[in-house]
C-alpha cells in the first residue's frame, strides 16, 4: 500500500549521501509513524471484520463442535441447507420482500422528496417529520406496528372500519403478512432515502426547470426530463444499497411474526438465525450466510462499479 | 518540544499502539484453573440473579456463603445469567462456559450430543439424595445408554390456567374447571360471549411455542409426537389424537369465534391478556402463576389451575444444571456436592420455605421453594406437609391440578424438540390463521418434514 508523501517531502534519492542521510531518516520516521497508526486500525478491522468473514467461510465447510474440535465435511453443509424445504421458501420470501421494498421504498421516498422540495414554507418541518421514524429503535417500531396490525382493536383496522373501508388480517394471514412487513420497513427507513433524494434535488439548477417551462414542458415532463436524469446517480446508488439491505431483513419478521404464519415471512437471515441459535448448527448457518454473501457480493460489486465510475 | 522530539514521540506512540492492542486482546482471553491459589477447588457457576432482583440476589449469595462455610475446600465463583441460547455456543467456543451451568429441559439432548457436558454417572454414588428425584426427570439428562450428564432441580407439567372471575361472570363454576377438550370449547364459547374484547381460550403460536403447546395437547389426548424407529425416531403425531384436537381448536377459532382474531402470539402475549382479565383459559405450567401476579397484575385469588384437559398424559418441563465437559473429576465431585446441597436437599426445605414466606413470596405452589421433583415416599410427604403448613396463597385454586398430577403420566419432549416444534408451529398457525385448513393434509406434510429431521439425524 502506498502512502502519499507530504507536498514538501524531500525527493527520493538513489543512495544516501552523508548530507542526505538525515532527510532519509526523517522520511523513514514519518513512514513508520503512518504505518504504526495504521497497524492499530488494521488490527481492529482484522479482528472484528475480516477474521469473522474468513471464519464464516471456514465454518461453512465444517461440522462445528467447540469442544471435540470441528471436522471438515466438504459441501455437506451446503447439501443440508439446499435440502431444507425452507431454503426455497426463505429465498423466495427475501426476494419478494426486496422487490416490494424496492417498489415502495424507492417510490415513496422519491415522491416525498419531490413534494418537500416543492414546498416554499415549512420545508425543514417536513424534513424532520419524514426523518423521525428513523430515530426510533427498530424493535420499538416493530412492536408498535404489531399493535397497529391487530385484526381486532388494532389502529389500522379501526381507522379503515370507521371509514367504511374493508379491513385486513395483516400479519395474521399468509397472503398479507410479507407485504405488511414491507410497509413497516418502508415507514421506518424512508427518512434517510428521502433526505438523500432531497439533497440531490437541491443541486439541480433552477434554470433547467425555467428553460423547460419556457419550452412548454408540463410538470410530468419536467420531472422525467430534468429531475430524473439529474438524480440518476443517486437513485441508482440508493437502489443498490437498498437491495443489499433488504435482502438481509431480519428484525421485522423476527419480532413481529417469528417467520409465520406458515413460514410466509421466513427470510434468509431468519433461517440463518434458526440454524445457529435454535438448532445450534453453525455449519449450516455459515453455509447459508456464505450463499447470501455471494449473492450480495454481485450487488456490492455493481455498487462499487457505479460509484467508481462516478468518481473517475 | 523540537520537531525531531515530536516526531520521535509520534513514532513511539504508534509503535505502542501496534504492540499494546494485541497484548490487551490476549489479556482479555486468559483462562482460569481448577484449583485456586489457596488450594480450594474453584467452581465457576452461573444462575446468579441480576442486581435488579435484589431479593433473589441476596438469597443466592447467602446460600453460597452458607455452603462455603460448610464446605471450606470449595470456592464458588458465581456468574450472572441463566441459559441464553444466543450466547451459549460462543461461550463454549471461547472457553467461557461456567463449570456448572443452568439449562432448561429442552437443552440437555443437544448438549449431550455435542459433547459439551461431562459424564457424571460414575460420581453419583456420593450424592444419594438424587435417588429421591423422580426417574423421568433424570431421564432428561441421560443419553441413550443411560449415562447421566446433569441434575434436574425443578420441573413442571402443563395444565389449564384459567381466570376465575371470567368463569363466574360467564355463569361457569370456577371450582369445577373443564376436564375435557369438549368442555374447554363450551367454556371458551361462554366466556367469549361476555364481549368487550374478552377471549375464551388462547394459544401461543410463534417462536416454537405453538409446537411446544401442541405437543402437550397431543399428549393430553393420548397421542405421541415421535416414536422410536430403528436407531432413530419417526413422527407419530399424524394420528387421531392430533386430528381431533386440531379440529376442536379449528371449531373454536372459526365456528365459535372464541379465540379472538390475533393468532400470531407469544406466550407472554397470553400472560398480558390473562393479567388484564381479557383471557379465559390457556395451557400453562404452574410457574406462570407468580409471573402473572408479579409482572402482569394478576392475583392469586383470581387465578386457577386445572389438570390438562382429557389428561391422558402431559408434557414435562423444567430446569437443571449440567457440568462442563472440561471439568476435572474433583470439580465434578464439588459441583455435585453444591447441587445436592443447594437444590436437592430435604434438610434445607423448611428454612427456604420460611425465608420465602418472610419475603412475601408465594408458598404452596408446585415450584421452588417446593418443586415437585420427589418420588413418592418420605421426602415427598414431608414437603407436602410443609407446603400445607406454610401456604400463603389460596392453594385450593390449584388443588384440581395438584390432585390430578399423580394420576397423569408425564412425558418428556420429543428428540430434537426445537426443530420439531418449529414444524408444529406451522400446523398450529395453519389451523388458527386459515379458515379452511385441511387438518389431515397439514399433519401429513408436517410428519413428512419431521421424518426428514430424524432421517437426517
Amino acid at each position: 500500500m502506498a502512502l502519499r508523501a507530504p507536498a514538501n517531502a524531500p525527493k527520493p534519492v538513489a543512495a544516501p549521501t552523508p548530507a542526505a542521510a538525515p532527510a532519509v531518516r526523517r522520511r523513514l520516521a514519518e513512514q513508520l509513524t503512518a504505518y504504526g497508526f495504521l497497524c492499530g486500525a488494521l488490527l481492529v478491522f482484522a479482528v472484528f471484520a475480516w477474521y469473522p468473514v474468513v471464519r464464516n467461510v471456514v465454518l461453512a465447510f465444517q461440522e462445528v463442535n467447540f469442544v471435540r474440535g470441528s471436522s471438515w465435511v466438504g459441501l455437506e453443509n451446503f447439501r443440508h441447507v439446499l435440502d431444507d424445504p425452507l431454503f426455497a421458501t426463505a429465498w423466495r420470501n427475501s426476494a419478494l420482500f426486496t422487490l416490494y421494498a424496492l417498489v415502495l421504498g424507492f417510490g415513496v421516498p422519491f415522491v416525498a422528496a419531490v413534494l418537500i422540495n416543492e414546498f416554499r414554507h415549512a420545508r425543514a418541518y417536513f424534513r424532520v417529520l419524514v426523518y423521525l421514524p428513523v430515530m426510533l429503535p427498530p424493535v420499538v417500531v416493530a412492536l408498535m406496528w404489531r399493535w397497529f396490525y391487530q385484526p381486532e382493536g388494532g389502529l389500522i383496522n379501526e381507522v379503515l372500519g370507521t371509514a367504511g373501508l374493508p379491513t385486513s388480517q395483516w400479519t395474521n394471514s399468509p397472503d398479507t403478512a410479507l407485504i405488511s412487513l414491507v410497509i413497516v420497513s418502508t415507514w421506518a427507513n424512508m427518512g434517510t432515502a428521502t433526505l438523500i433524494y432531497l439533497a440531490a434535488l437541491q443541486t439541480i439548477p433552477g434554470e433547467l426547470y425555467e428553460s423547460a417551462e419556457l419550452d412548454g414542458a408540463g410538470i410530468w415532463r419536467r420531472l422525467w426530463h430534468v429531475t430524473v436524469p439529474a438524480t440518476r446517480f443517486v437513485i441508482l446508488m440508493l437502489l443498490l444499497l437498498q437491495v443489499v439491505a433488504t435482502m438481509q431483513v431480519f428484525t421485522e419478521p423476527f419480532v413481529m411474526t417469528g417467520g409465520g404464519p406458515q413460514d410466509s415471512t421466513v427470510t434468509v437471515m431468519l433461517l440463518v438465525y434458526r440454524y445457529a441459535f435454535v438448532h445450534h448448527d453453525f455449519g449450516a448457518a455459515s453455509a447459508m450466510s456464505l450463499l447470501l454473501l455471494l449473492v450480495l457480493a454481485v450487488f456490492s460489486a455493481a455498487y462499487l462499479r457505479v460509484t467508481r465510475g462516478r468518481a473517475d | 518540544m523540537s520537531r525531531s522530539a515530536h516526531r520521535r514521540l509520534r513514532v513511539r506512540l504508534a509503535t505502542a499502539t501496534a504492540l499494546v492492542l494485541p497484548l490487551a486482546l490476549v489479556a482479555c482471553s486468559s483462562g482460569d484453573g481448577a484449583t485456586g491459589d489457596d488450594g480450594r477447588i474453584r467452581l465457576d457457576i452461573n444462575g446468579q440473579p441480576p442486581g435488579t432482583d435484589e431479593r433473589e440476589l441476596r438469597v443466592f449469595l447467602a446460600e453460597i456463603a452458607a455452603f462455603e462455610e460448610a464446605h471450606p475446600d470449595i470456592d464458588i465463583v458465581p456468574h450472572e445469567g441463566f441459559m441464553e441460547p444466543e450466547t451459549f455456543n460462543t461461550r463454549v467456543a471461547g472457553g467461557d462456559l461456567e463449570d456448572v451451568f443452568y439449562v432448561y429441559f429442552t437443552d440437555p439432548a443437544g448438549i449431550i450430543e455435542q459433547g459439551y457436558a461431562a459424564d457424571i454417572t460414575d460420581h453419583l454414588a456420593d450424592v444419594p439424595q438424587l435417588d429421591q428425584v423422580r426417574p423421568e426427570l433424570h431421564q432428561v439428562f441421560q443419553d441413550e445408554e443411560g449415562r447421566q450428564y446433569g441434575v434436574p432441580t425443578a420441573n413442571y407439567s402443563m395444565g389449564l390456567l384459567y381466570n376465575r372471575d371470567l368463569f363466574e361472570r360467564a355463569g361457569l363454576d370456577p371450582d369445577a374447571p373443564p376436564t375435557t377438550w369438549d368442555e374447554v370449547r363450551e367454556a371458551a364459547d361462554a366466556i367469549a360471549d361476555l364481549g368487550g374484547g374478552v377471549t375464551g381460550y388462547g394459544e401461543c403460536t410463534i417462536d416454537n411455542t405453538g409446537g411446544w403447546h401442541l405437543t402437550a395437547e397431543i399428549y393430553s389426548r393420548g397421542g405421541l409426537v415421535a416414536e422410536p424407529a430403528g436407531d432413530s425416531h419417526r413422527a407419530a403425531f399424524d394420528a387421531a389424537p392430533a386430528r381431533e384436537l386440531l379440529r376442536t381448536l379449528q371449531a373454536m377459532r372459526w365456528e365459535d369465534d372464541s379465540m379472538g382474531s390475533d393468532q400470531l402470539r407469544s406466550c407472554e402475549d397470553l400472560m398480558i391478556q390473562m393479567g388484564a382479565g381479557q383471557l379465559g383459559m390457556y395451557i400453562a405450567a404452574p410457574d406462570n402463576l407468580p409471573t402473572l401476579v408479579r409482572q402482569y397484575e394478576g392475583s392469586y385469588e383470581n387465578l386457577g389451575l386445572a389438570p390438562i384437559p382429557d389428561g391422558q398424559a402431559t408434557l414435562l418441563g423444567g430446569e437443571g444444571y449440567m457440568i462442563n465437559a472440561n471439568a476435572t473429576p474433583e470439580q465434578i465431585d464439588a459441583a455435585l456436592t453444591w447441587l445436592q446441597w443447594r437444590f436437592v436437599n430435604p434438610d434445607e426445605i423448611e428454612r427456604r420455605i420460611q425465608e420465602s414466606r418472610d419475603d412475601g413470596l408465594p408458598v404452596g405452589l408446585p415450584m421452588p421453594p417446593t418443586p415437585d421433583i420427589w418420588i413418592a415416599g418420605e421426602t415427598r410427604d414431608a414437603v407436602e406437609a410443609l407446603k400445607e403448613q406454610y401456604a400463603n396463597v389460596p392453594v385450593e385454586h390449584v388443588a384440581p391440578f395438584m390432585e390430578a398430577a399423580p394420576e397423569i403420566e408425564g412425558r418428556i419432549e420429543p428428540p430434537r424438540a426445537q426443530e420439531v416444534y418449529a414444524i408444529l408451529d406451522n400446523v398450529m398457525q395453519a389451523v388458527l390463521t386459515e379458515r379452511d385448513t385441511d387438518v389431515d393434509a397439514v399433519l401429513a406434510d408436517a410428519a413428512q418434514q419431521v421424518d426428514r429431521i430424524y432421517g437426517a439425524s
